[in-house]
């Protein structure tokens, strides 16, 4: 029992990982853009079956399809939001909702027509990387291709942050992020720094992909499950945190490990619940601050509670002054 | 001679086209007594289709909530009416009482929901459905991805209950659409064009964004919900994929989109056009579906008020406004 | 000398308000001018319009014979038109440094450097590493005009230069301006509250009130109370009315 909770953490977290990596785009774009692509998955599906076609059916080796596929995405990327996504963002809130649900379907049903509803992996391809594991002491497993996907997360948003930190064009994206209009009074173009960051995030999304087709199977429906589980790493951990974002997609491995102890169903269901209990804590805090402090707000909510069940006269609605004081 | 501002009534033209619908709801009532099981079936169809789009329109285009959720209203409705019809109740009560359980799940998710921000929100309400399949999916009734059919109904002979379903669905059109518009041209209605106008200046005026939002929230649940309900008992199969699948946001915010958004009879006109689309190029399969993806975009990019919105360009005004327009009377 | 910038009767909306209206002057390289006006007069839409954050909606500006009325902000200041604008806009949570630096790399180059902003404002120098959310005012405005110069334009602009500043701050900024002033190469256009100031650092003035001009020329040709009339829009017809 207990050696099947360490394992289930172990993999948990290394699955992470890949959380983690696909996370990181959806976060970049949150963060900087302020838009939220809701066909990312789809992205990561498209990556996937561009690598596996090219070295199914073009008999290129697996890394050299991923070093094609990776720039080719960049570029769709950098297009896609030239054409589209900033077009869609002169609208508010709602055009980018309903111009990249769109995306998702058009994508999803094209690779579908393209590809057919075969599950499609790469695990043929890469060996006995995908079997390889390591025996820890204790009998515990560890296989080799989850532990190479986690570092290749932790050095793809080590590189990323780095990026932003350090480079003419992190700091471009992050000015950006903060005030556009102030960016662009330093010489920055915030089209271009937009672009930029969506051709970085379609990028992320689609060495995603290339890890999921590793571990496991794709369809053209996979994405928007991936889409899913972004989106939770991203909240988990803090929107516009990227050290956040490794963070959520590890907490959210490990509950899904942990969820499939209990039963094979349980492995989602737990994601989702951690999900909803971060956001639900969150909101409350925040809830909480706008009323002057937990206790405050609690006292709030008793008072006005006792009133609506007593019908009393209502008092005046005041909230106490000092923070905590009640 | 005094003068004093009044809200504009219904004006000629309006009154003329919701007696011409009066009509068609009549003729529709009607039709079982003539039409072939086929069109009955296919008209139940484009009545669930309506019921959504007038629903998601009514989240979208009056609230400002865009949700790509609805599907976890559709599928928890579907799901609620298995349950009660297998615990012994007879089907055509369970549609209705499914749909009240709903409005129960629903209000304690508005609480959390509403408060977020309205990005947050369309992507929250879809994990959300998600986390609610995962929850159904447990229920061993359901019997996982094979899903169940509601066995009872089929005992029931089938011409009865392709009409009894059919004539549901009718009644669910009608009430949704006097619904709305009573709500609409009443005060939750001036609220939230008042919210939609601008949201601080509603909220300072003592416009409580929260109410108008969560009631607009909780009759969409109720009304997808009922749609599912319907749904199901035509389609007899309940499967956790396809009811929470994401495809129903997909066909309501086409419908809505197309139609034209925040405009009362646009989702009317949408559900009408998908619903035609869908009989002439479904066959396509995914080729279609990309391409319903495609017209989405390009509507959302060119034509963001849709069909009506090119109405109202053409003739200046729009049929069946739900605006409150302040006329001078004098008198 | 050549005219380096000219506006030519720009006119600015916002929304159905006018906010500029038919403004238009000339500065040569190296010249200053002072805007001046009552709140809301249409200052601050004006200096957005010469940077380009604001479209107008009619009138020209070019710079050095160059139209660049079309022009995207982050274009006009590669052309030389830098801004420090109302409200300072610093990236609140990068350091000081990291401000400098992007105007730094993304502006012309020339002869401002980091180093040499830092010496022009010495204060900044042991607040490079901190977060600009973190400054106080006076070190706020310091950044914003230094991180203007980094872009080394030829046309600066210089939104509120002492609003909200301690007296002895903006005799530190102004020592600053005047040395870029002697310098004879960097035009500036400042927007400048205090009559007595902008009168004694300025070759041209321009007085708006309600987004007109109301008065121009150079300080030593115009009378104070010519100044104060035009200040608060009082016009000609008006007086003579009274
Ligand atoms: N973003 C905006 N939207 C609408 N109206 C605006 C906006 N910015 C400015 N205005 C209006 O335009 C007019 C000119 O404003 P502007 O900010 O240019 O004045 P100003 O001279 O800079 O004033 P101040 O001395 O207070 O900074 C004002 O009437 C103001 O209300
Ligand atoms: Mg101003």
């Amino acid at each position: 029992m207990f050696d099947g909770v360490l394992q289930a953490l172990l993999q948990g977290g290394l699955l992470g990982g890949y959380y983690a990596i696909i996370a990181a785009g959806l976060s970049l774009m949150v963060g900087v853009v302020r838009f939220i692509n809701l066909a990312h998955g789809d992205m990561a599906v498209l990556g996937a079956m561009v690598t596996i076609t090219l070295t199914e059916v073009g008999g290129v080796p697996v890394l050299w399809s991923i070093m094609i596929m990776l720039p080719a995405m960049a570029l769709m990327g950098w297009v896609m939001h030239a054409t589209l996504f900033q077009r869609a963002m002169r609208g508010g809130f709602l055009l980018p909702i309903l111009v990249t649900i769109g995306l998702g379907a058009a994508l999803q049903n094209g690779m579908f027509g393209l590809w057919g509803s075969n599950t499609r992996s790469l695990g043929a391809s890469i060996g006995e990387l995908s079997w390889a594991s390591w025996i820890l002491p204790g009998g515990i497993i560890l296989g080799k291709l989850p532990v190479l996907i986690f570092v290749t997360a932790v050095v793809v948003i080590g590189a990323l942050h780095l990026m932003l930190k350090k480079t003419k064009l992190g700091r471009a994206i992050r000015a950006t992020a903060s005030d556009p209009e102030a960016a662009e009074m330093c010489g920055v173009s915030s089209r271009q720094a937009h672009r930029a960051a969506a051709a970085i995030a379609v990028t992320l999304a689609a060495l995603a992909g290339v890890f999921l087709a590793m571990r496991g199977q794709v369809t053209p429906y996979s994405g928007p499950a991936q889409l899913i589980f972004a989106f939770e790493a991203v909240v988990i951990g803090g929107i516009g945190s990227l050290g956040g974002t490794l963070i959520g997609g590890m907490v959210l491995g490990v509950s899904q490990s942990l969820g499939g102890l209990i039963s094979p169903q349980g492995s989602l269901l737990a994601g989702h619940l951690v999900f909803v209990s971060v956001l639900i804590w969150r909101l409350s805090r925040d809830w909480a601050r706008d009323h002057g402090g937990w206790r405050a707000s609690l006292a709030i909510s008793a008072i006005k509670l006792r009133r609506r069940l007593t019908g009393g006269a209502p008092a005046p609605d005041r909230a106490p002054s000092s923070k905590g004081a009640a | 001679m005094n003068r004093h501002h009044v809200i504009a009534g219904i004006s000629a033209p309006d009154r003329r086209l919701m007696a011409a619908g009066g009509l068609i709801a009549l003729g529709l009532f009607a039709l079982p007594l003539f039409g072939s099981a086929l069109v009955v079936d296919k008209l139940t169809l484009l009545m669930v289709y309506i019921i959504l789009a007038v629903m998601w329109n009514l989240l979208a285009g009056y609230a400002g909530l865009v949700s790509v959720g609805q599907q976890a209203f559709i599928g928890l409705g579907g799901y609620f009416v298995l349950r009660l019809v297998e615990s012994g109740m007879p089907p055509f009560l369970a549609i209705g009482l499914g749909g009240f359980l709903v409005l129960l799940a629903a209000w304690p998710l508005s609480w959390l929901v509403l408060r977020l921000k309205p990005a947050e929100f369309a992507v929250a309400m879809w994990v959300l459905a998600e986390t609610i399949r995962s929850i159904v999916m447990f229920d061993p009734l359901v019997q996982g991805e094979t899903g169940r059919s509601l066995v009872s109904l089929n005992a029931i002979d089938p011409d009865v209950r392709r009409t009894t379903i059919y004539l549901m669905a009718v009644v669910a059109v009608v009430v949704s659409l006097v619904l709305s518009h009573a709500l609409l041209r009443g005060r939750l209605g001036g609220e939230s064009q008042a919210i939609r106008d601008d949201e601080e200046a509603a909220s300072s005026v003592g416009v409580s964004t929260l109410r108008v939002k969560r009631w607009i929230f909780l009759i969409s649940a109720v009304g997808c919900a009922i749609a599912g309900t319907i749904w199901l008992a035509s389609a007899i199969t309940f499967q956790p994929r396809s009811a929470f699948g994401i495809n129903w946001s997909i066909f309501m915010l086409f419908m809505v989109l197309v139609g034209g958004l925040g405009s009362y009879l646009g989702p009317v006109l949408g559900a009408l056009l998908f619903f035609a689309l869908q009989e002439v190029f479904g066959d396509f399969g995914a080729w279609y579906l990309a391409g319903i993806g495609v017209v989405a975009i390009l509507f959302a990019l060119f034509a963001p008020r849709g069909i009506m919105g090119l109405i109202i360009g053409k003739t200046g005004q729009e049929p069946l406004s739900m605006r409150k327009l302040l006329i001078m009377r004098e008198g | 000398m050549m005219t380096r910038l000219i506006v030519e009767n720009l006119t600015c909306r916002h929304g159905l308000l006018t906010a500029v209206r038919d403004v238009s002057f000339a500065l040569r390289a190296g010249e200053v001018l002072c805007v001046i006006g009552a709140n809301g007069a249409g200052k601050t839409t004006l200096m957005n319009a010469i940077a380009g954050t604001h479209r107008p909606v009619g009138g020209r500006i070019a710079l050095d014979g160059v139209d660049v009325t079309a022009q995207p902000a982050f274009a006009r200041v590669r052309s030389g038109i830098a801004m420090s604008p109302e409200g300072r806009r610093l990236f609140a949570d990068m350091t000081v440094r990291e401000n400098l630096l992007i105007a730094a790399e993304n502006g012309r180059a020339g002869d401002w450097t980091l180093a040499r902003v830092l010496q022009a404002f010495p204060q900044l120098r042991p607040l490079t590493d901190m977060p600009a959310g973190r400054l106080s005012g006076g070190q706020r405005q310091a950044a914003a005009i230094g991180r203007a110069l980094l872009t080394n334009p030829v046309v600066l602009l210089l939104d509120e230069v002492s609003l909200g500043l301690s007296p002895a701050a903006v005799e530190g900024v102004y020592q600053s301006l005047a040395m870029i002033k002697e310098a004879r190469t960097t035009t500036m256009v400042v927007v400048e509250q205090d009559l007595t100031r902008a009168l004694g650092f300025a070759d041209q003035v321009l007085c708006m009130a309600e987004g007109q001009t109301e008065l121009q020329g150079m300080p030593g040709h115009l009378s104070r109370e010519q100044i104060t009339d035009a200040y608060f829009g009082i016009h000609d017809k008006e007086l003579s009315d009274v």
